[in-house]
């Protein structure tokens, strides 16, 4: 947080200067450690066993909070008598299907609930994806073997749990408050758990059993009436294979303590741009509309009625149910007078999902010549997404590209700079594609909202024009709609429609440009019929499902409360309480603390004075406190639903957790999940460490490519995997950003971090003969690269299954091109593309390589080095690509794979590369 | 500069006699430091802003002087950064100033070695042309069982991440109206 977050930062010196202890678990050590009261180097990606071991500890030691935990989590309610766990099924829960490698997850369910709904899960969305996506063969780049048909077709688009919890089919449920019921999911949680002991945490993650207790009596000691624990992650958590899985593990540690709701508590998901969380919320994302809404998928979504009803239970409890509202508001914001109660609210102008139509399924549609167009808008997938050169190919089959940025990055440039026209991949005269580039207007030179990593809106002000030919993207997309409208305007065609019923009247500022305030207006909702027509909506509780509001994103409605631009405000920190409710403006409702209900106890009273924070008035008979409470202001802690009553009635006066279908915080998730209602460990994709839990090795849902692309390292005790000794993760530097788009190009931080390294320990660089400030070289099953070595003692070995384990260190902010002032190898190009069910998220923050010293290959001949490695460990198509882990032989090894061909191993190479057989030059050692 | 040089002048003096006793101030000023004045003083105009690299969202203040940004600073208004920038934030006056910024608009034909000029009402034509042409190609009416699908898998898009929520918006809107889903943000990533 130090490192990359430095700013927000001073908040966690402030408090440890009032006595908190901070704690930082970290492959390596940053200046976050520096800091910090304990260091706890873990190895990347075992964090669910080191935090399974403290829900272990929580548990065993009855160190929970007891009256928080019956009250307002799942502890008590039953789980369904067809629930198996993993440790019966060798690895996988039950309604694991190893065909498809995904699961029927309705065993999980509450008993006598009945099947759950979850946002189009398998359970529920038998869709198949028949498009033609997975059609085998056509570029040169696409060799085949994408993920198989039919694990494909059974995944759904993915969860969009983001501003809400699944759907559960009914709001009643039954419930054990003495917690001693065997199928409690306070029972079922403890016994998940009770593997996960200290030596498990130092067979699987090489922490010592003395700094686990350290880690457990220090959480559990600061946690309670008085006191609070927070977390903090960033992309360390969601760059896994099971990355829904580690967030899932801290949100039960949480709860089990009572951190969440409360000031000081909370899981803080730290983002890393500027307005990362905006473009969640209001997504530029396949599988999302506005608000988290999920985008309609065919089949369960072919009418309105049937979109709503599948992605909230009228029967269930909470806020959610009242999506239809929020729905039909944002159809008559994009519709306007063309979305009417009769022709559903133009809901069928909606474009329907099949599938996976994220990012890297793109980029492999675009190695099939399956898309013509594409927009880079502020993104470098050259250098910052996993596998650059499967994201560079995908580039060169596209026919027009459009690239939007500040810099010449080398997404724009590729044509002539990629590494793959040295190794011969591409030839420049050979490329088709058509490049735009437009230079993008800066922060400071366009109007307009961020929305930073506590969900706060803040209005940044115009203070120049755009230089040159810049453009704001409001603009340029503006004008862009502009000129399809009339290039379509007259057409009969019903497909034209959507484009030309579209609201797309926007004023102008006073620079003649589109007023970005009237999108934000926009985005709030207005009132469209009544006496108030015409006005901004308030909060979205004025949403109405039968077409008289409109608003395009129901969890922004309020920014623009009483006309006013709730995010402009700017009320100095200083002028006001320690929450800041007049400092720009929070979602939902500027709500500071989420389901901040939890931070008093079910009566309604503070949990202790030190921490009060929301609480009923019995006087005034209203929700009070420092923050806008997060619950109905009304609603007395003793109000108990009718029997059968859904939605918000359905809610008691001591459910917190509103937008969850039970009120109540999951330990345990009966729905909402892919890869299992809990959380448990498995290894990276690429990992030397076998599995210590049982034999499944990694996810058993994880999305798997098996293509001549992205072949695989061997792992765990498969044949090979010696030949891939070392994990690796890769992260940022204070000083640049991302891929390096806004970093590289800028003289000062250029000059302060100017060249690519790794770092590694004194043993590791001992082991291989690695030289501080020479050269070394890392490869993997995709590339090798070169970096300069920072020989280390900030990296730890660790002791694991009686061997040591060393990490390496990459930071992954430089790329290959002519046009930034610093340059280097791009670490994201060693990762091949694996991703988590649930989100479609790449591992890229942990796999395996070896490191050799001295430079990499140069030119074709980097190519056969790395095909040359593969070999001798035996990589085929099926190395790591099998979701189930196969029984082992008579030797107790991994059964061997069939060894396929591995001719034409080379991608999109030319036939019979050239160039000297791909031995390390050792001599070019600086 | 013309200020007449006397042993009263001494800096070592002014540190004994000028209540600057560490010599960390005034005493240690020389007339070229005293003859400067701060971008931030003579600036036109102070505009609020926000860092646009990470999402800590700290505050920032924009100085202006003839059109042109002179200065980025840390806003001690901000309760979430009380005056504070990290190294990018420091130096976000060069991502607007940065000679090296691109501002001009360029193209590639397909085959080409080089980029060459146009303008951007032309290029926006083009796309939109392309636009056009690429949804018509790649359209899906309906799946097998003749289920409306009602989209074009022919363009892309992938950003976003340090755009305004304005922005996003609009190209959601547009994207999804035109039909095109493959629609994708950084925050995936």
């Amino acid at each position: 947080m130090a490192e990359c977050h430095p700013v927000g930062f001073q908040w966690v010196m402030e408090a440890k200067a009032r006595g908190a202890k901070v704690i930082h678990i970290d492959p390596r050590f940053t200046r976050t450690s520096a800091v910090a009261d304990t260091h706890v180097p873990i190895r990347a990606g075992s964090d669910i066993a080191f935090l399974g071991a403290i829900i272990n500890y929580i548990l065993s030691t009855e160190k929970y909070f007891h009256d928080y935990v019956v009250a307002y989590t799942n502890a008590a309610t039953l789980v369904s008598e067809d629930f198996v766990d993993v440790d019966d099924l060798d690895g996988v829960f039950s309604g694991y299907d190893p065909e498809t490698g995904t699961y029927d997850t309705s065993s999980w369910s509450y008993e006598g609930v009945g099947e759950h709904s979850a946002g189009g899960g398998p359970a529920s969305d038998p869709a198949k994806d028949d498009e033609g996506g997975e059609e085998k063969g056509g570029g040169s780049g696409a060799t085949g073997g994408s993920e198989s048909e039919e694990s494909e077709s059974d995944r759904s688009a993915g969860y969009e749990m983001g501003g809400h919890g699944a759907s559960l089919d009914h709001s009643e449920v039954r419930r054990d408050e003495t917690l001693q019921h065997p199928r409690t999911v306070f029972q079922v949680l403890k016994r998940h758990f009770a593997r996960y002991t200290p030596e498990m945490v130092q067979e699987t993650c090489g922490i010592s059993p003395e700094q686990l207790l350290e880690v457990c009596e220090a959480v559990t000691a600061n946690s309670g009436r008085d006191k609070t624990t927070a977390w903090v992650y960033s992309v360390g958590w969601t760059h896994h294979t099971v990355g829904v899985q580690m967030i899932r593990t801290s949100a039960i540690i949480q709860l089990l303590l009572g951190n969440m709701g409360r000031p000081g508590g909370g899981i803080m998901a730290l983002r890393g741009h500027a307005s990362i969380q905006g473009s969640t919320d209001i997504p530029t994302l396949f599988n999302l509309l506005p608000g988290y809404l999920p985008m309609p998928k065919v089949g369960p979504h072919d009418s309105l009625d049937e979109y709503v009803a599948e992605i909230a239970s009228p029967d269930q409890k909470g806020f959610w149910v009242n999506a239809k509202s929020y729905t039909v508001s944002l159809l008559k914001a994009w519709w306007g007078d063309a979305a009417t109660e009769e022709n559903d609210f133009a809901f069928g102008y909606m474009p329907r999902l099949t599938g996976d139509h994220g990012t890297y399924a793109t980029v492999m549609s675009m190695l099939r010549d399956e898309i013509d167009g594409y927009f880079l808008l502020g993104q470098n997938p050259a250098v910052g997404s996993a596998h650059g050169k499967m994201q560079r190919m995908g580039l060169s089959h596209l026919k027009w590209l459009v690239v939007r940025d500040l810099n010449l990055i080398e997404s724009a440039t590729f044509w002539s700079d990629a590494p793959e026209i040295e190794t011969g991949e591409l030839k420049t005269d050979e490329i088709d594609t058509e490049v735009f580039f437009f230079p993008a207007a800066s922060h400071v030179e366009k109007g307009g909202t961020f929305t930073q990593t506590q969900r706060m809106l803040q209005w940044h002000h115009k203070a120049v024009d755009p230089p040159g030919d810049a453009q704001s993207e409001l603009e340029f997309f503006y004008l862009l709609g502009q000129k399809i409208r009339q290039r379509l305007a007259g057409s009969t065609d019903d497909r034209d429609r959507p484009i030309l019923d579209l609201t797309w009247d926007y004023p102008l500022d006073e620079d003649g440009e589109i007023s970005a305030e009237a999108v934000l207006a926009e985005i709030n909702g207005f009132h469209l019929s009544g006496d108030k027509a015409g006005q901004p909506l308030n909060t979205f509780n004025e949403m109405k499902p039968d077409g008289s509001t409109s608003g395009g994103c129901w969890i922004y409605t309020g920014v623009f409360a009483d006309g006013v631009n709730q995010a402009m405000r700017r009320k100095p920190g200083r002028e006001q309480s320690w929450v800041a409710p007049e400092w720009g403006w929070a979602w939902p409702m500027n709500r500071r603390t989420l389901y901040n209900r939890a931070s008093a106890d079910p009566e309604g009273k503070p949990w202790s004075e030190k921490k009060a924070y929301v609480w009923w008035d019995e006087e005034a008979k209203k929700w009070t406190g420092h923050d806008v409470p997060d619950f109905e202001v009304g609603k007395a802690p003793s109000y108990r639903p009718e029997e059968g009553a859904s939605g918000p009635d359905g809610l008691a006066g001591d459910d917190p957790f509103i937008m969850q279908a039970d009120g109540k915080g999951w330990l345990y998730a009966p729905a909402g999940l892919l890869d299992g209602p809990m959380p448990t460990h498995y290894e990276p994709q690429e990992s030397p460490v076998s599995n210590p839990m049982y034999r499944q090795q990694a996810n058993p849902t994880r999305e798997v490519f098996p293509r001549k692309d992205n072949y695989q390292n061997p792992s765990g005790d498969e044949p090979g995997v010696e030949l891939y000794p070392y994990v690796f993760t890769t992260y940022r530097l204070t000083e640049h950003h991302t891929a390096g788009g806004m970093s590289r190009f800028q003289p000062y931080l250029s000059e302060l971090q100017p060249e690519f390294f790794c770092e590694v320990s004194p043993e590791l660089a001992r082991e291989r003969g690695l030289e501080n400030l020479g050269w070394a070289t890392i490869i993997s099953a995709r590339t090798a690269i070169e970096a300069r070595v920072l020989v280390t003692e900030r990296v730890t070995p660790l002791r694991i299954a009686g061997r040591t384990v060393h990490q390496i260190g990459l930071p992954y902010h430089w790329g290959q091109g002519d046009q930034a002032l610093v340059s280097g190898d791009s670490a994201n190009d060693l990762f091949g593309v694996t991703l988590d069910a649930n989100v479609h998220i790449q591992e890229t923050k942990v796999a395996s390589c070896d490191i050799q010293p001295g430079r990499r290959p140069r030119g074709p001949a980097l190519l056969e080095y790395v095909a040359a490695h593969r070999a001798r460990a035996g990589v085929t198509l099926a190395t790591g690509n099998e979701h189930r882990t196969p029984p082992e032989d008579a030797e107790g090894k991994h059964r061997r794979v069939t060894r396929d061909d591995l001719d034409g191993d080379v991608i999109g190479g030319p036939d019979g590369a050239t160039g000297a057989k791909g031995s390390m030059n050792k001599q070019e050692r600086s | 500069m013309d200020i007449k040089k006397t042993f009263l002048e001494w800096p070592v003096l002014r540190q004994l006699t000028g209540g600057d006793p560490l010599g960390r101030g005034n005493a240690v000023q020389s007339p070229r430091t005293r003859a400067i004045t701060p971008r931030t003083a003579t600036a036109d105009k102070v505009v609020q802003s926000v860092c646009p690299y990470c999402a800590v969202g700290c505050g920032q203040r924009v100085f202006v002087k003839d059109g042109h940004v002179t200065q980025i600073e840390g806003d001690p208004d901000s309760p979430v950064s009380r005056g504070r920038l990290c190294p990018k934030g420091s130096a976000s006056e060069q991502l607007v100033n940065s000679p090296g910024r691109a501002t001009t608009m360029l193209y590639r034909r397909p085959r080409s070695r080089q980029w060459e000029r146009i303008g951007v009402e032309q290029a926006t034509d083009m796309i939109a042309d392309r636009m056009v042409e690429s949804r018509r190609k790649r359209w899906q009416d309906t799946d097998d069982e003749g289920r409306p699908l009602r989209r074009t898998m022919g363009i892309a898009a992938l950003g976003g991440a340090t755009l305004d929520n304005e922005e996003n918006y609009l190209i959601k809107k547009l994207f999804t109206a035109l039909g095109a889903i493959q629609i994708e943000n950084q925050a995936r990533i």
